[in-house]
Parts: structure tokens; sequence; C-alpha cells
């Protein structure tokens, strides 16, 4: 496992930021990496319902098909959620990424191991369900094309990357659901109740 | 229109459903099938105006509508009985995040049913929804699905509720398992 730091890779995917790129993060280190890496309005930070960041990216995705949209999750998010990408496969949002940061932990609950670190490959599985992009990466230069798939909207992209299994300082988003969803939509141009 | 008429159209219930949800402007309509649904879902997959988006196990959609509510769209959820039991901790997502979300359930294990192993989901299905704060209402006559949905839709889309309505077994006719 190579030894990306994570915080690196949200900062460097999330580097000179396109106005249309909406961010959806699942629970836990990934929400975390977002919130270090800038909050920002267009971010929606999820806290609980593991499974579900790659389904909110995908509602997103198709309500919004001239944005881009970026789903920062970890390994054992999305296993939790693994069906959703044959959903995804079905619909073939292009303007979907999946940013996995894989470091086979569940780094939440105390380094356990997931199944990834038994061999599991989870960009694999996107790609046999109808990925028609799917990248791993271990190395910093990789996350170039990361971001190309990002800005092609080309159809849906799946992208592991391999992180080190570390800790960093948590960095806390807002954790009030209502706030979230209406500052993001008061930022799309959308009326709250 | 004449009594017969008016009951007729009641009988129609999938087609009252549907036209409340183009009423409404649900744009996105997740499922899981089930034959309680046929004609609705059939109906959104034929509506250019709408996306039927087929799900692997009812929970997506809870994720779903919540991302199509951030992105300016309203939806609908339809499922069955044993589907709301996949739902529970996903709908997290309602309570904490306050949007729309309106969710039609076919009933299994209420009434008449043949398989007994439908029976413990279904018979805790409309409990497990107000456990986790999902206003439900149930029809069992299809003069009352209409306004039971309306009102569902209503109290979704204009208070950014978590609504469902269940539709008994009663309404929907027994399972043949004899064919």
């Amino acid at each position: 496992m190579s030894a990306l730091e994570r915080r690196q890779v949200v900062a460097e995917l999330l580097r000179d930021r396109p106005a249309d790129l909406l961010v959806v993060t699942g629970l836990g280190s990934p929400s975390y990496d977002t919130m270090a890496a800038g909050d920002d309005d267009r971010n929606f930070y999820l806290w609980a319902a593991m499974g579900s960041a790659a389904t909110v990216g995908l509602g997103l995705a198709l309500a919004q098909p001239d944005r881009r949209v970026l789903v920062v999750t970890g390994d054992g998010e999305l296993l939790m959620g693994m069906g959703a990408l044959a959903t995804i496969g079905v619909k073939q949002p292009r303007n979907l990424t999946i940013a996995v940061l894989d470091n086979s932990r569940y780094g939440e609950t105390g380094m356990q191991e997931s199944h990834t670190a038994a061999g599991v490959r989870l960009e694999q599985v996107a790609k046999a369900c109808g990925f028609p992009h799917v990248l791993r990466v271990s190395e910093m230069s990789g996350l170039g094309t990361v971001k190309a798939a990002i800005s092609a909207r080309s159809g849906p992209t799946c992208a592991v990357i391999e992180i080190a299994a570390e800790n960093p300082p948590r960095v806390l988003p807002p954790r009030d659901g209502v706030h979230l969803k209406n500052r993001f939509r008061a930022a799309l141009g959308f009326p709250t109740l | 229109m004449g009594i017969g008429a008016s009951e007729a159209a009641a009988e129609d219930w999938p087609a009252a459903i549907f036209d409340i949800l183009k009423a409404s402007d649900v744009r996105q309509v997740a499922y899981v099938p089930d034959a309680g649904h046929s004609a609705l879902i059939k109906a959104a997959q034929a509506d250019p105006g709408m996306n039927a988006t087929v799900l692997t196990t009812e929970e997506e959609g809870i994720g779903y509508l919540l991302g199509a509510w951030l992105g300016g769209q309203r939806g609908v959820l339809l499922m069955q009985s044993s589907g709301v039991g996949n739902c529970i901790n996903t709908l997290a997502l309602q309570s904490c995040c306050r949007f729309p979300l309106l969710m039609l359930v076919t009933m299994r294990g209420d009434w008449a049913e043949f398989n007994p192993w439908q029976n413990p989901m279904g018979q805790a299905t409309e409990a497990s929804l107000r456990l986790m704060g999902i206003r439900t209402w149930r029809a069992d006559v299809p003069a009352d699905v209409a306004p039971l949905v309306q009102g569902a839709a209503d109290m979704a889309f204009n208070g950014d509720g978590g609504t469902a309505v269940l539709l008994g077994q009663r309404l929907i006719g027994k399972k043949e398992w004899t064919k």
C-alpha cells in the first residue's frame, strides 16, 4: 500500500476547483479531509447513513446534469453501499466521479481491516457495473488523471486512490443537516423553505 | 361525472397516483420493483419528464432523493413493505436534513398473505416508519388512495417532510400462487 497522505490527496483534488463542481462526502474521515481543504457552500458533508454517499451523488448528478459532481468517500463507506455502483452503472450519469480514499481500514473505529485489505478491488467492481472510466492511483502525479476525468464529463468515473492508514487530526464540518442543505441549495440558486 | 364514472376513476388508483406526481412536479422516480407498483413504474418510464431509476436496495432511494433535492428536483420512492426495513438507518437523512421525502409502499404480510415469511416485516412496517419520524397513512380501498397520496405529497413538498402512504393488500389484491 502506498503512503499517499489523505489530506494532501483531497487538497489536490479540490485545488483550482471549478465553479460548477459540487462535492458530496462520505461520513468520517473523507468529510474531515474535505473540510480541511476548505469549507464551501457547494460541499455536502454526510454524517450518517453509511453507504449513502454514492447515492446522494447520483441523485445530485441526475438533477444537475450541467454541473460536475464529485463524491469523496472511503473504502468502508462504499463497501456498505456497493449496490449503488450497479445503480449508477444503469443510469450512466456523465457528470459523476466517485473518488475512493482507500486505506483498507475502518479508520473511524480503530483501524480494523476492510475487505479491500483482502484484495477486493472497488474500481474493478465499478468496471463490472459498467463505469466507462475506472482508475487506481498510487502516486500524487496520478491525481491529474482523476481531475481530468472530473472535468471531462464523459461518463461515470470511479477512482480508487491508495492512501496511508493514518488518522490526521479531525477537522469537523458543520453538523446541522438543515444548514448544510439550505446553504448548498442557496449556492445553486434554489429557494429554502 | 356520475357515481359510476367516479368509482371507475378511483379503481384506477395507479393512474390517480401518477397524476398527483405529475401535478406535484415529481421528476425523479426511484423504485425497487413490486407487482403493485408495476403500472406506476411503466408510466414513469414512459414519461419524458420523469427519470425512473431502479435501485438494488430501497435504502439507496433515500440518499438518491436527498441528492436530487439538493439539486433542485422533487422525487418519490416506490417500494414494497419489506423494503422499509432496508431503509431504517438511512432515514436519518430525512430527520437530520428535513428534505421532501414521499414514499409509496405496497404492503405484504398484512392481509391474506400466503407467504408467512413476509409477515414479520409487513406487520412492523407502519411502526418502523413512525419510529423513524415518517408521517404514515394507509389506504385499503381505491377511493382513499388519491386523497391520501395528495395529502402526503403536500406535506412532503410544502413542508420538507418525510411521508409515506401504505397501499394495503386489500387494495392491491391477493397474490396468486397457483399460476
